[in-house]
This record gives C-alpha cells, sequence and structure tokens, in this order.
C-alpha cells in the first residue's frame, strides 16, 4: 500500500465538508473515506508495456516530422502542404507531452535496448522498424523525388505511417495491465482521434492528386 | 450525397475564404472571421491560484477550488524539475543495478483528478471529475456550497442527471465495477468496467451505484434522450471511442472491419433504454448504424477510403461519434463523429438515421455540436490536439482548433465559416475550442464556450459570417512550463455562467452589460429557468411576454440599424409605458402593424427580430 508519501499535511474533509463516498458494486452501500484514500484511489502505477510504447511513439512520431521536413523542399500541391503542416505541429506536440511522461517517471527517452521488440533492421536496409514505419531504402526513396510524384509517396507513406500508430495503440491496450495512467490513456485517445481523422483527409486528398 | 462533389465545393469554398489568408498572415478581409491577434489576455502571468486575470463584460463572483480528496497536495499538476528529474533517472539506473530499493509503484498523474464536465439538477451543480464527481448547492446567492463528494475513479466523468439519478461516462482500462483502483487490497470485486454508470443521488447520506452499463468501447460523453410519450423511458446516446473490449470480456463486442465482420461494434453509436421505475434493468436496446451509406446501406458508408482505390485495406475512419447533442423538440441531433459533423433524425428515438452530413478539410478532430434555438444553425467544435497542447498560438491557423458555424437548409449541414479565440495563448497553454451552451438571449445567436486556458469566450454567431466575440475570461498559465489546466465546459444555467477548470475547481460568472449585451437583454436571459440543464439535451427557452423582452428586441434593431428612426421611437414609448403599467392595447395593436412591415432591405436577423416584436405587441394589444 501506498502510505510513503503521505503528507500529514493533507487536511480530510473538514468540519463544514461533507463526507467522502467511495461507492460499492451495483447494488452495493457505499462507504466513507477520508481525502487521502481518494487521493491515494486517483493515483495509477504504469506497466513496462506503457513505456515502451511511449519510447516507440517518440521514434515513430519523430519520422512523421523527418517526413514533413522532405516534404518542405520537395511537395508540389499547397493543401498536401498545409496538411503536412498539421501533422508536424501535432506530432510536435505530441512527442514533448511523450518525453514529459517519461521524464516525470524517472524514465529515459530511448529504450535500453533500441533492437528490443523490433525486426532486425541492422542487417537488411528494407525492413521496416516499427509498425507502419518507412524503412531507411524508403525514406532515401522518398526524399529522392519531388512534385507530384512526391506527394503521392508521402501520402501513401503517411497514410501507412498513422496506421502503424494505430496498430501500436491497439497492441497497447490488448495488454489488460496497460493504459492505465490517465495522462497515457488520454494521450492514446488522442492519437487515434487525430491520426484516424487525417488518415481520412489523406486518402481524400490522395484520391484528388 | 457525393462525396467528390461535396470535397471539390468545399475545397472551393475554403480557397475562397482562405485564399487570402496565409497562416502567418492571419488576414481578416471584410465579412470573414476574426484572425487570431494579442491582446491582455495573451500575456497574463502564470499562477495556479495567483494568476494574472483579464475579464471582459463579465464578472467573476465566486472561484471554487477543488473539493477535499480531489486536490494532490504531494504535486499537483507539476513536472518536476530538472534536478529531481535526473535524481529520479539515477534512481532507476541504480534499480535496475540492483543498488536500491524500487520506487513506489504508484504516482500522482496530470489528469487524475481533472475536473471535467458539468450538469445541474434541483438547484445544484454537479461537477464531473476523472476522479468521481461533486456536487454543489447554488440555490442561492452565497457562495456554492459543497453537499456530495464521491469517489469513482475511471475518467473522463461526464455527467448528466435526471430526478435522483446520476449518469457518469467512463472510458478509461483502469475503471472497475466497483469503485476502486486495481491492485487494491481487500475483498473487492476488481472487473474490470468501461461504459456508464447509473448512481442513486436522492439521499445525500447515501450516494449508492445501481447499475452500470457495459458497452463495447466504453463511454467518452452520453446525451440524454427523452421519449417522446412515456415518462418512464430515458434513452441515452452512448459515444464510446476506445479500443474495442475482447468478446471475452463483454460478449457483444466485436472488432474488425465490416468487410471482415458484419457484426463489428465499430461504425455504431448504443443507444441505452433506462425505465426509470427500475434504473437497474438499464441496457443496450440497439446498436444503429449512423455512418450507413444511405443508397447502399454500406455500414461503414462515410469516407470509405477503399472505394477511392487507395489502399483498399484501409479503413474508413469515422467510425465513432465524440459527442452528440439532442434537441427533442426539433427533432434533431447534431453528432460531432471524428472525420465528420452529422445530422441525425431523432423522431424514432430508438432508431437515429443520419440525414446530413459534412467534411470540411481544415476540421482535424470534431469534437461537439451545439444547435442555435431555433434549429437552423449548428455550430460545431474542433478539438485538434485532444485538449492538452497549446494550439491557440499566433502561428496557430485560426481556422484549425476552432469552431465550425454551419446553417442547415433543406434538412442539409452547410458550412458558412470558422470562429477562433481572438487572442493568441501562450506554448505554455493547453487551448483549443471545448465545451459550452447557448446564452439565452431572444433574437441572438450566442454561444458561451470554454477554451481550456484559452479561459471563457462567448461568440454571437448570429450572422454566421461575421461571428463576434462579446465577452471574454481568462488567466494565465498554470505554470512556467506547459501543465494542463483551463477550462474544460462553460456553461449558462439559470442565470449564471459556471465554468469548470481542470486544476483549479470552477468559477461563477454572471453577464455585465455593454455595447454588445444590454442589460435588457442580460434581464431576459436571467429569467429563463429549468429544473434540470444536461448542456447536449437541449430545450428550446421560454421567454415570457415582458418589457424587456420588447427592449431587447429595440436594443439589438438599434445596434444593427436595422429600424427606421421614428418607428424606433414609438417602440421605445410603447415599452416605457409597458413598463410603468400604463399599456394602451389599441396603440400596441398600432404598433404591432407597423412593425409587421418589414423593408425589403431589411438584414435577416433584424426582420426576425421586428417579426418578433411585432408579434409581442399584437399579444400586449389583444390583452393576452
Amino acid at each position: 500500500m501506498l502510505t510513503g508519501i503521505v503528507f500529514a499535511l493533507v487536511a480530510g474533509p473538514g468540519p463544514q465538508s461533507p463526507p467522502i463516498f467511495n461507492p460499492g458494486a451495483p447494488g452495493q452501500p457505499s462507504r466513507v473515506i477520508s481525502a487521502t484514500e481518494a487521493v491515494d484511489l486517483s493515483r495509477t502505477g504504469f506497466v513496462e508495456a506503457d513505456v515502451r510504447f511511449m519510447q516507440h511513439m517518440l521514434v515513430h512520431h519523430a519520422q512523421a516530422v523527418e517526413m514533413v521536413e522532405l516534404l518542405k523542399s520537395r511537395g508540389a500541391s499547397q493543401t498536401v502542404r498545409r496538411l503536412g503542416e498539421r501533422i508536424a505541429q501535432s506530432q510536435d506536440a505530441e512527442m514533448a507531452l511523450m518525453e514529459e511522461w517519461l521524464t516525470a517517471r524517472g524514465l529515459p527517452m530511448a529504450a535500453a535496448d533500441p533492437h528490443a521488440g523490433h525486426h532486425g533492421m541492422v542487417d537488411d536496409p528494407n525492413t521496416p522498424l516499427m509498425p507502419g514505419m518507412l524503412s531507411p531504402a524508403q525514406m532515401t526513396a522518398l526524399a529522392a523525388t519531388s512534385g507530384l510524384e512526391f506527394d503521392r509517396l508521402f501520402l501513401e507513406g503517411m497514410i501507412h505511417h498513422h496506421q502503424g500508430a494505430l496498430d501500436m495503440v491497439d497492441a497497447l491496450l490488448d495488454d489488460p495491465d496497460a493504459g492505465e495512467d490517465p495522462m497515457l490513456s488520454d494521450f492514446t485517445t488522442s492519437v487515434t482521434a487525430d491520426q484516424s481523422a487525417e488518415i481520412l483527409r489523406m486518402q481524400s486528398i490522395l484520391s484528388e492528386l | 450525397m457525393n462525396i467528390r462533389s461535396l470535397l471539390l465545393s468545399s475545397a472551393a469554398a475554403a480557397s475562397v475564404l482562405f485564399g487570402a489568408a496565409a497562416v502567418q498572415a492571419q488576414t481578416a478581409p471584410e465579412g470573414q472571421s476574426p484572425p487570431v491577434g494579442t491582446d491582455v489576455r495573451s500575456t497574463l502571468s502564470p499562477g495556479l491560484h495567483d494568476a494574472g486575470q483579464a475579464i471582459s463584460n463579465l464578472t467573476l463572483e465566486h472561484s471554487v477550488r477543488p473539493a477535499p480528496g480531489f486536490f494532490d497536495p504531494e504535486a499537483i499538476f507539476a513536472p518536476p524539475t530538472r534536478e529531481e528529474a535526473e535524481a529520479a533517472r539515477a534512481r532507476a539506473a541504480a534499480v535496475e543495478a540492483g543498488t536500491a530499493e524500487p520506487l513506489p509503484p504508484r504516482r500522482y498523474s496530470p489528469l487524475a483528478m481533472a475536473n471535467s464536465d458539468m450538469a445541474m439538477s434541483n438547484g445544484r451543480l454537479f461537477v464531473g471529475n476523472f476522479n468521481g464527481f461533486n456536487a454543489y448547492d447554488v440555490s442561492g446567492d452565497g457562495p456554492p456550497e459543497l453537499v456530495l463528494s464521491v469517489v469513482c475513479p475511471g475518467g473522463q466523468g461526464d455527467v448528466s442527471v435526471h430526478g435522483n439519478l446520476l449518469f457518469m461516462s467512463v472510458e478509461q482500462n483502469r475503471a472497475r465495477l466497483d469503485c476502486g483502483a486495481s491492485g487494491a487490497e481487500g475483498d473487492v470485486n476488481a472487473e474490470r468496467f468501461r461504459g456508464i454508470r447509473i448512481f442513486d443521488i436522492s439521499n445525500l447520506s447515501a450516494p449508492r451505484q445501481i447499475a452500470a452499463v457495459q458497452t463495447c468501447r466504453g463511454s467518452h460523453t452520453h446525451t440524454q434522450v427523452p421519449h417522446p410519450t412515456d415518462p418512464n423511458v430515458l434513452y441515452l446516446y452512448n459515444s464510446g471511442t476506445s479500443s474495442v473490449r475482447k468478446s471475452g470480456e463483454l460478449a457483444i463486442c466485436q472488432d474488425g472491419e465490416p468487410g471482415e465482420n458484419p457484426e463489428t461494434a465499430l461504425y455504431s453509436i448504443d443507444v441505452i433504454k433506462v425505465p426509470l421505475n427500475a434504473p437497474e434493468q438499464a441496457a443496450i436496446i440497439s446498436r444503429p448504424r449512423i455512418f450507413a451509406d444511405r443508397e447502399t446501406g454500406e455500414i461503414a458508408g462515410l469516407w470509405k477510403g477503399g472505394k477511392f482505390g487507395v489502399a483498399g485495406q484501409d479503413t474508413a475512419q469515422t467510425n465513432q461519434c465524440h459527442d452528440i447533442t439532442v434537441y427533442p423538440e426539433a427533432g434533431l441531433a447534431a453528432g460531432a463523429c471524428s472525420g465528420n459533423g452529422i445530422l441525425l433524425d431523432i423522431s424514432d428515438p430508438e432508431h437515429p438515421s443520419r440525414v446530413s452530413e459534412l467534411f470540411d478539410p481544415d476540421m482535424s478532430y470534431w469534437h461537439s455540436a451545439t444547435f442555435n434555438v431555433a434549429g437552423d444553425k449548428v455550430l460545431f467544435t474542433d478539438e485538434w490536439g485532444g485538449g492538452t497542447s497549446a494550439r491557440c498560438r499566433t502561428e496557430d491557423p485560426h481556422s484549425w482548433g476552432a469552431d465550425l458555424i454551419a446553417t442547415i437548409e433543406d434538412g442539409r449541414l452547410v458550412g458558412q465559416n470558422f470562429f477562433k479565440l481572438p487572442a493568441a495563448q501562450g506554448a505554455t497553454e493547453n487551448c483549443v475550442a471545448h465545451n459550452g451552451n447557448l446564452i439565452p438571449v431572444p433574437g441572438r445567436d450566442l454561444m458561451l464556450q470554454a477554451w481550456y486556458q484559452g479561459g471563457i469566450s462567448i461568440v454571437d454567431f448570429t450572422d454566421p459570417a461575421r461571428p463576434t466575440e462579446i465577452a471574454y475570461f481568462d488567466r494565465g498559465p498554470v505554470g512556467e512550463r506547459l501543465m494542463i489546466g483551463g477550462h474544460w465546459s462553460a456553461y449558462w444555467f439559470n442565470g449564471r455562467i459556471y465554468a469548470s477548470e481542470i486544476a483549479r475547481g470552477f468559477d461563477v460568472l454572471k453577464l455585465a452589460p455593454s455595447e454588445h449585451l444590454s442589460a435588457a437583454e442580460i434581464a431576459v436571459a436571467e429569467r429563463v429557468m429549468a429544473a434540470t440543464n444536461n448542456p447536449q439535451t437541449q430545450t428550446r427557452p421560454v421567454w415570457e411576454d415582458h418589457p424587456d423582452v420588447a427592449q431587447a428586441y429595440l436594443d439589438q434593431l438599434t445596434r444593427s440599424n436595422g429600424i427606421e428612426a421614428g418607428l424606433r421611437e414609438r417602440t421605445r414609448a410603447a415599452v416605457e409605458q409597458w413598463r410603468s403599467g400604463r399599456v394602451d392595447r389599441r396603440r400596441a395593436t398600432e404598433l404591432s402593424q407597423a412593425l409587421a412591415v418589414v423593408p425589403e432591405t431589411t438584414a435577416k436577423a433584424d426582420a426576425t427580430r421586428l417579426k418578433a416584436l411585432s408579434e409581442l405587441f399584437g399579444r400586449v394589444g389583444r390583452g393576452a
């Protein structure tokens, strides 16, 4: 039980405050708890899967930002450019959130073993890293094009990239013990929502190119 | 709807509306939405409880701090300093090396006790929280008084009230049937729960959870829908946005795209029926496929990516709604559903059906929808960034993370214009359009709304071509770094503005007269009372005939120069007579007839006001 961090300063409900109730399962009575217990119930832990998710997603996001960098000098369509701007802004901000989450827990930004959980990437330059990511060879190919062809490759790549992020979220939430931290939980919902809508948008732009 | 042509038309509209407005320039040609600039709100000093404040045309009456048990004294929303973070990292390394004890497993987390959405019932304000909810007595003139605290973790705490029942949305993985925390010891039933909880709050000394309706994708928000005729039945429309649960956990849930699995839990909303005389029997009765293609009946009918021949296996991503607002008196609901805004016919509440949909390239994530009183406009919000990012900076385009104002024409949604908080916020303030409701002033469409750390703002969207901010309240950032905070919701309830603040509690504000809003208009709004107010279930306000109502219309017509000077004087005199009790019925009838003659050049909103004024004096003339 978490008791080491409780301060004596924590005021319970004062004489004027009503009691704090913690209901039971449906049909069961409620019990009265203290303010300290209430605060304790709000605290959550995190598991290894959560940490790996954040560390991997950082790498994943970084590639999206890289792809948008290429777009700035190689893209043709204004629409694609604007979409790219939005993607880059969103993912930059999310990277800051993820770094913050890891820092606050005294955790490193990068996984101890960068090859853990990935398919052997070093030897075969065509093997992708994480779900949806472009392999080094694919990134090179992207950088070698420009104009309309670049826009097309960019959109296809980014759609695939976004889908990978959604798959990563799904994989995380498959673990019954993962995703308990409210910030992480909220973050996964945001990633799902934003990137789903962006896939939609990219598919329709692609169909019009 | 031809998807392709709609896209082209909105793209064409976009290039006309925004072609000239480069991201950096933020110029606003005549008749456009105001650009994002800076004002006093852009440079307020930071602080949790002592931040700088800026207020315009509002009065702050009370600021209520979080309730006991809903405030973490150890590290309130504050990330560690660099020194603390480095010490923590060193410790983690030592733990791995086996030279130190592991850190305690449970830590604070921002958002763990975020104040979220609200509802009001019988003089009590219910403030939802990621850790439960609190209720305050706001029936008197004094400060709100805490009367009930309930702890039941699981987020996001969207609440609604009906009589003695309180409904709460739960979506987080951590939620348990018994309102406990995972890993808690004792003889608790630790089963996972995601869906809608039902509490009996008839006795403030003994609140109880009486039901927990499990849903496939949890409950991000829910909306109450009354039965058209049976007072014993209440419906809840549930919007779940989380990943689908395993069938093993909940038998009715299956995942997958409709092509693979026609029984998929995606692409629908849940309709829950609550028998009010036996609410513990509440259950899902249908899961209508509201995204189905109207012609083919194809389940994933909106924006099916495969149709365009691109990456054929990819999913169409409008498969969930974030929030649905119902307007039963109009027989309509407006849904903000990931990639689209939609309009639903709810004349048969058990079988809502989609009648129109809207797409816009600048909308990132459709979040909420609010109808105007007449039911011919919808204000959608875009929660670009999810609410945890700073999206109101000068470099953020004013059409991103903003309000989209649409009109309903011949039953179809037509996008008109954007509105965004006109004062830029800093990089340390999470900010984007969020929840609100209407301020019931007749003759105008006024939206009160929260913008997280952008504060609260009231926008007049009567003329979609010229949305104008008319009042605001804002504080400086919570901290020196980006710390999640700000106003989650701002609602008008029974004469006052209540605004829940994620980290700071909630605020109570009052309207103040200005060039944008007269004392009479405020008086009329303040007189609109309702026993229960659940913002996503809109009700038509009733404005009893009163001299203030006539004065309100007159003030509006004067402001917009929409009434001829002589007629204006006659009306003013008639209102004064009425106010002093000296009504001349014949003259009132004559005035009514004069007002009914509306010049052809009159603007639409003014024509509506003149007509309403005419009808009002008609009733006065008849002694009605």
